[in-house]
């Protein structure tokens, strides 16, 4: 009876006027052979019961505030989140309401969604965003439905860069496995691919391309010649970005990428063990219609104010049904709000220094690093804050040293890369101080 | 031009102003990278911390929700949303852990996790259950994954059709055309069951199988369900259950016993994690034997066993078969798992069973005291919900204004035009939240309304009177597609 608040007397009296003389009564229809199992499960803990027990289970984890130096990046970064973001998102009008489907009384979030759209269209350089996805791997997914819808079939074939994240490939090949689509490029031995050999595996029959900016290895290429060569035969262009990279970075919108997705995570988002994140959607006011995902329109109400409401509606699963681009029917509109208060709280200057101490930290380290013996960078690309650092021995073998010695080392691309046994991505942001970065360098120093 | 309530963010901004400052580099400067490779301009806002502030809490004021009051939105599972649990999961072990950590750092994540999917098997009945998506629809895309990867194993690529209710959710037949299955729908008899009938004539070994939601969205428990479970798989089709109503059924019943082979949960439903004015959700899925070799990768399991003085290592496996992965990472953990687990461990075997009861006695006093004054076109005992026509004989009066005037009474509306073989249809869903008060004021409100409807229609007609804003021009809306964006040449009259 934790949280229920009907009284014994108030109980019986209701069962009256139900007509019942217990609440056993209300589960006739059940068939009577499988009524009311027996559910073997821990008997009910208090609230300071379970207080005491997730907290120790939440004590046994060695964290990246308390226990681990990190330099683990690879799709989650470690950014600090101003106080003012969780203050707002424990706002019980918001984290307590539904999807705003009477917009009368669900202002709040309506506006802060559309001011979400917005700040997402203008980081991207796109015309519009929709108001988001489960993350940034299904965002690309949907993009994967956009382009299938767009050519209505006709065109099947995705030339994707092996290096997009691994697993958003995956979610891809995932997602995609009822269209009968071909895949090029998508090969882990073709990790050095560079966006001009993309280029060659499109053709007529190309429906999307997919690239990331910068790229898993963490290098910035600029895509515009591929993005021309891909419209040259009719593909659509889809882009993975890191939003904080792009607060420094030439837009995907300058170089005309059709679709802008990515994981929004380090917009204000705990590590949280990988979510639940905030995948970013946006493209083109042409592409609207064939997007999936809520969208939030403004509009007035009949008082004459300005307001907003759900819109296009007609695109979405409860109209369309089997026709419907996608069956998504929320959006992580909790996790928009924390993006939209994260941008707004840091502001045009908070954000940009944000970008500039990843950039210069990252720099830094990547600089140090590859001073020590037997170590180097392994592209000379340039980067933003996350880089391949070629190590001497395995990389898995660094970082169990590393973390031997309290350090969370960097990403091991063997896991995903089988030729890349000795690369190690390293992600450094704004969290990363210069003596942490020192420590690093001295203890991988002293690696035999 | 329209008067402005509260500007929007971009609106607010004045150049120059600051929030939150970064501490300056402790690092040696490196030059920016080329200039074709920066962007030009960052037209962001420029706000102070307090304006921030202020603007945000007043948007959280246009809101109504759950803390606010009463919202019996049907299918939703609007329940109260325990604070403890908005505690546990901001835990630092939990908030500071990182996805791709070693396993020997997070085992207490994993200890969560792998408990969960353990508790999630014994409420549901099914022996496998994976924690990876995100959201009921996607827990639904899931299980239909698994479905077509089941008969794709067997070399049985004749099937193609799915069956489904014409009750059921619009996101049923949204998944199954994502793999492009053909949706063969099934309609309901007088008493809101599966008409057997219809069943048996479309069932054949052509079928993928049947995706039931049970209760239905009518709030009805369907009386034959072995019956519709043994049709299906007798020729040879897998049984999905949606499991958007399982807050009828804890310790009820369990949709493994009944012979469903899918169920997804919605946690953000049954198990109490809030809904974020729209997400996160988070939808696990329960498979029945035949299917856990297909269950999407990884799951968590033990990978080394515990003896008398280790506790067994937690870790990731992949199921033999499985239809790949569903998202990056490991589900939505944090916001999700950690809340729902607070819950399950808060409620036991018996608070889970109370749940269910005081849910299901919730909506048929409801049901009991509004069925004079509205028509309830399926009238038995329901299970969590009911469904009601918002419409009066020779009256003007729809459910939608009947929907908007509940607002003036400081309710949130029922859901409605929902489900589609219900004229009118408002479906109200108490949940076991809400005390005998509150519901009676709220069938006040109801009895009392449909007396306006006959007295003064206009008032309805015109509803909601007393909220901050008034019914919306949608059409506007998708006819503009304002979708984003300030642009100051159109806001030059503004209030």
């Amino acid at each position: 009876m934790t949280y229920i608040p009907i009284s014994p007397a108030e109980r019986d009296a209701m069962l009256k006027t139900v007509g019942v003389k217990s609440l056993d009564d209300l589960f006739d229809a059940i068939p009577k052979n499988h009524r009311f199992p027996e559910l073997n499960l821990p008997p009910a803990l208090t609230e300071m019961e379970a207080a005491a027990h997730l907290g120790e289970m939440a004590s046994s984890n060695e964290n990246v505030r308390e226990h681990l130096v990190s330099f683990l990046g690879a799709g989650a970064y470690h950014h600090y989140v101003p106080a003012v973001v969780d203050h707002m998102l424990r706002r019980g009008e918001f984290y307590t309401a539904y999807t705003p489907y009477q917009p009368e009384i669900s202002q709040g979030t309506l506006q802060a969604i559309f001011e979400y759209q917005s700040l997402m269209a203008t980081l991207t350089g796109m015309e519009l965003s929709n108001a988001s996805h489960y993350d940034g791997a299904t965002a690309t997914a949907e993009a994967v439905n956009l382009a299938y819808a767009q050519f209505r079939g006709k065109r099947k074939k995705i030339v994707m860069s092996p290096t997009v994240h691994p697993q958003y490939r995956e979610v891809i090949r995932t997602y995609s496995q009822g269209m009968g689509l071909e895949e090029a490029g998508d090969e882990p031995t073709s990790s050095e691919l560079s966006p001009e050999a993309l280029t060659s595996l499109i053709d007529e029959s190309t429906m999307l391309v997919v690239v990331q900016y910068p790229d898993f290895f963490g290098r910035i290429h600029d895509y515009t010649k591929l993005i021309e060569d891909a419209h040259a035969k009719g593909a659509l262009v889809c882009i993975v970005a890191n939003p904080t990279a792009l607060l420094m970075l030439k837009t995907p919108g300058e170089m005309g990428a059709d679709i802008v997705v990515g994981e929004a995570q380090p917009f204000g988002i705990p590590l949280w063990y990988g979510g639940p994140y905030l995948g970013f959607f946006t493209t083109k006011k042409s592409y609207v219609h064939k997007m999936a995902g809520r969208l939030v329109g403004e509009t007035v109400d009949s008082r004459g104010q300005r307001a907003y409401v759900l819109t296009l509606t007609a695109r979405e699963q409860h109209i369309k049904r089997e026709r419907a681009t996608s069956n998504i029917c929320t959006n992580q509109g909790l996790l928009a709000l924390a993006a939209a208060v994260y941008m707004s709280t840091l502001g045009k200057s908070g954000l940009q220094e944000v970008a500039n101490l990843c950039y210069q930290k990252a720099h830094y380290a990547a600089s140090e690093l590859s001073k020590i013996d037997g170590f180097g960078l392994c592209y000379p690309d340039p980067f933003f804050h996350e880089f391949v650092l070629c190590t001497p021995k395995p990389a898995s073998e660094v970082n169990q040293y590393l973390l031997d010695n309290g350090i969370l080392g960097g990403y091991d691309l063997g896991k995903d890369y089988p030729d890349m046994q000795n690369h190690l991505l390293v992600a450094v942001t704004e969290m990363n101080s210069k003596d942490e970065i020192d420590t690093l360098v001295e203890i991988l120093q002293e690696m035999k | 031009m329209a008067t402005v309530i509260e500007p929007t963010i971009f609106e607010l901004s004045t150049p120059g102003r600051r929030g939150v400052k970064m501490p300056a580099s402790d690092v040696p400067t490196t030059a920016l990278p080329p200039n074709h490779l920066l962007r030009s301009d960052l037209p962001l806002p420029e706000l102070a911390e307090v304006d921030v502030v202020r603007h945000y809490m007043k948007l959280s004021k246009f809101n109504y929700s759950v803390d606010d009051g009463f919202y019996p939105l049907g299918s939703c599972t609007m329940k109260y949303n325990p604070k403890i649990n908005e505690d546990t999961c901001r835990y630092t072990g939990f908030l500071y852990t990182h996805p791709l950590q070693p396993i020997e750092t997070v085992q207490g994540n994993l200890a969560l996790m792998f408990e969960m999917q353990e508790w999630l098997k014994e409420i549901s009945g099914f022996p496998g259950v994976t924690l990876q998506p995100a959201a009921g629809a996607h827990g639904e895309f899931t299980g239909v994954l698994m479905m077509a990867a089941y008969h794709k194993s067997r070399g049985d690529l004749k099937r193609t059709k799915m069956l489904i209710p014409d009750a059921a959710h619009g996101t049923n037949p949204a998944s199954v055309g994502m793999l492009g299955f053909t949706v063969i729908t099934i309609p309901s008899d007088s008493r809101g069951n599966v008409d057997l009938k219809a069943l048996e004539a479309a069932c054949d070994d052509t079928i993928v199988g049947m995706m039931l939601t049970n209760p239905n969205t009518l709030g009805m428990f369907d009386e034959n369900i072995e019956k519709v479970v043994q049709m299906v798989k007798d020729c040879g089709g897998l049984m999905y259950g949606d499991g958007a109503n399982l807050n009828a059924l804890l310790g009820i019943v369990r949709p493994g016993d009944l012979g469903f082979d899918v169920m997804h949960f919605n946690l953000h439903k049954t198990f109490s994690v809030p809904h974020g004015g729209g997400g996160p959700g988070s939808g696990p899925v329960g498979v029945s034997q035949r299917l856990v070799d297909f269950l999407p990768s990884p799951l968590v399991g033990i990978v080394e066993e515990d003896d008398d003085d280790t506790a067994p290592l937690y870790g990731f496996v992949t199921p033999k078969n499985s239809i790949g992965r569903m998202k990056a990472f490991h589900g939505h953990f944090g916001g999700g798992l950690v809340r729902a687990y607070t819950y399950i461990a808060m409620h036991g075997p018996d608070g889970l069973k109370d749940i269910s009861q005081y849910a299901v006695l919730n909506a048929n006093y409801l049901q009991a005291r509004l069925r004079n004054t509205y028509h309830v076109p399926y009238d038995r005992i329901c299970m969590h919900e009911f469904v009601m026509e918002g419409q009066f004989e020779g009256s003007d009066i729809r459910a939608l204004d009947i929907a908007k005037r509940l607002m003036d009474y400081n309710f949130h509306p029922p859901t409605n035009y929902f489900p589609l073989i219900v004229h009118e249809a408002l479906m109200i869903e108490p949940t076991e939240t809400e005390n005998k008060d509150t519901l009676d004021r709220f069938a006040d409100a109801l009895i009392k309304i449909a007396d306006e409807a006959k007295r003064e229609p206009e008032l309805l007609h015109e509803a909601p009177h007393i909220t901050p804003f008034g019914r919306m021009d949608e059409v506007k809306a998708a006819r503009e597609l304002v979708l984003c964006c300030w642009l100051p040449e159109n806001y030059e009259t503004m209030a």
